[in-house]
């Protein structure tokens, strides 16, 4: 690995006092060891957690530090209803939180997906005033610590249904409303950002060409535009629904009762106990991770093996 | 024939209203509350555990006062958390792009990216298991016989940082990877013909030309860190109480909800102090 970098640097030696030869030489065994044991270490240090935790939930054993041989039963008890015995957990319970989850993500991956789109879309094409202010104010939800925006959308939503409660009489209460709402507002950003980049890499003489040849705005967006774009919004979709269906702090914040969403639910879980039922739910989290991935992997690399046409 | 020539003055209104949707939705579910935030913030906590008159700044006096000590380790914890991403993470990104075949830088990235998008409950829940009294590492060093009595690990600082640093090392992976994807290892060649060793080389050539990947990186870690909630809160216990563990509690009903508020602006303001480095150093030439 380190061979290309130092080739050339003999030459440089000849000229010099041997004493800086020998430094220059320890430098470089230090730097090679630490080049090639960091990175490894680190290796280590992202998948021996994520590893243990899949080994766990097959241990014939509570013990979270000795094997005790393979087995499935944490699994089946996931399904079966009860986990070692605490009454807490239900499978009912956790497959409405599934439920919920979906619902939360589905609905809200759309709207931010239709909505971050054409922001991009206006962004990249359109004369705007203020296109600086506009570009900042979306990466703003990014970067804004979640706690913030959790809390500052529950005042806000606090705020709003006292409102509506002194002028109406309806008692309104968060929900499902307010947690989709909340995630739009990360989601748009996202969306936007991966929409963004792959329109700069897209010609816009294709959308003149087919101006010119008769088309109208519509038709020129149908047939030119969105077939181009399209992988980048649905990487940006796909981005948007992980956000949404891993996302605890917002939803915590936003959330009634019977909106428990998935993540809040293992939450609550692994914030009290350490069971192997809670590993082996991890574990088919993470199965379901990488489907995500590979999916979003696979349908990146047909986009580079499909170039746009410059 | 003139209905398909564009005056500017109509793709400017289309714009407009193409952007009107996403704008509508931010300044009203993201921008309003946090002016709400900042008005709550010079305000003070009444009976019912709401908010009340006179504006004032004692809750700012509080959170320089009483609760500086947490401002101070979560603006700690979250500057090591990105120290220590840094030095694994450079090294990290340098091998992943100096893998010669194609198949190999992917697999390298692919082995960074996908703990990137599993369930950060799930990964922060990995390390409850490995640090807790009769978790693997405990157990182990027993075993051993390095230690006798299980150490403290759970609920401490060191946990916070341990989790973050987990966490948050593949966002100072990918920026850099990105930097160095694009640099031209010639210069490197060009820098040593010239006399200057691997160090010179690196210091001098190498990390000036990927520093925008770095402070991307860097504000990346940073900015998440010091608003962490869920790993000092599975992680933490009390040792390791965060800023935005702080601002979780006054939201409860026993709380003060303008001290939380005004722990979430002081919070923003070195947020924006952190983007304002990156502005400044952050951007590619």
């Amino acid at each position: 690995m380190g061979n290309q970098v130092i080739s050339r640097t003999t030459i440089g030696g000849t000229v010099e006092p041997q004493q800086a030869i020998r430094g220059g030489l320890v430098l470089r065994s230090v730097g090679k060891v630490a080049l090639t044991a960091t990175p490894l270490f680190a290796y280590f240090f992202l998948w021996a957690p994520i590893l243990l935790l899949v080994l766990f939930s097959f241990n014939d054993s509570r013990s979270v530090s000795s094997w005790g041989g393979f087995t499935l039963r944490w699994y089946e008890n996931i399904f079966a209803g009860t986990m070692g015995g605490e009454a807490r957990f239900a499978t009912s319970l956790m497959l409405n939180a599934l439920g919920n989850t979906l619902l939360v993500a589905l609905v809200s991956t759309l709207i931010a997906t239709v909505i971050g789109t054409m922001v991009a879309l206006s962004l990249a094409r359109a004369p705007l005033p203020g296109k600086k202010l506009i570009d900042s104010l979306l990466y703003l939800p990014v970067v804004i610590p979640e706690i913030t925006q959790g809390v500052s959308l529950a005042i806000f939503f606090g705020l709003v249904f006292s409102f509506i409660e002194s002028q109406t009489g309806v008692r309104a209460t968060p929900g499902f409303g307010s947690i989709i709402i909340g995630h739009v507002v990360f989601n748009i950003s996202y969306v936007a950002i991966v929409v963004a980049a792959r329109l700069a890499n897209m010609n816009p003489r294709l959308e003149e060409a087919a101006r010119d040849l008769g088309a109208n705005r519509f038709q020129t967006f149908l047939r030119i535009t969105l077939p181009l774009i399209l992988p980048g919004v649905i990487s940006g979709a796909l981005l948007a629904l992980t956000l949404s269906m891993d996302d605890l702090v917002v939803t915590f914040f936003n959330a009634g009762v019977g909106t428990t969403t998935l993540p809040m639910f293992v939450h609550g879980l692994i914030k009290t106990s350490v069971t192997p039922e809670v590993n082996a739910l991890s574990t088919l989290m993470l199965l379901f991770s990488t489907l995500i991935v590979g999916l979003s992997l696979i349908l990146q690399n047909r986009n580079t093996d499909r170039p746009i046409a410059r | 024939m003139a209905a398909r020539v564009t005056s500017p003055e109509s793709s400017r209104t289309s714009g407009i209203l193409l952007a009107l949707p996403a704008l509508l939705w931010l300044g009203l579910f993201f921008l309003l509350p946090l002016l709400i935030v900042l008005v709550f913030s010079f305000l003070t906590r009444s009976q019912g555990g709401q908010v009340a008159l006179p504006f004032t700044f004692a809750q700012y006096e509080r959170v320089f006062d009483t609760f500086w000590v947490v401002m101070q380790r979560s603006i700690n914890v979250a500057f090591v958390t990105t120290i220590i991403c840094l030095i694994a993470g450079y090294p990290l990104a340098y091998f992943i792009v100096r893998r010669r075949s194609s198949f190999g830088k992917q697999f390298a990235l692919f082995l960074v990216i996908l703990p990137f998008w599993t369930n950060f409950l799930v990964r922060t829940y990995a390390w409850r298991v490995l640090l807790g009294r009769e978790g693997l590492i405990n157990s182990s060093l027993m075993g051993a016989g390095i230690i006798t009595e299980p150490l403290e690990l759970l609920n401490t600082e060191f946990a916070v940082m341990l989790g973050l640093v987990y966490g948050f090392l593949p966002f100072m992976v990918l920026p850099i990877y990105a930097s160095l994807s694009r640099f031209d290892f010639r210069f490197i060649e060009a820098a040593q013909d010239l006399g200057a060793n691997d160090w010179t080389a690196f210091w001098r050539v190498m990390l000036p030309i990927t520093l925008p990947g770095v402070v991307a990186g860097c504000m990346l870690v940073f900015i998440p860190a010091i608003g962490t909630f869920v790993t000092s809160d599975l992680l933490g216990g009390t040792q390791g109480l965060m800023i935005g563990n702080l601002i979780h509690a006054q939201y409860s009903r026993s709380g003060n909800l303008p001290l939380g508020a005004a722990l979430s602006v002081v919070m923003m303001l070195v947020v924006m102090a952190a983007l304002f480095i990156y502005a400044r150093f952050g951007r590619e030439k």
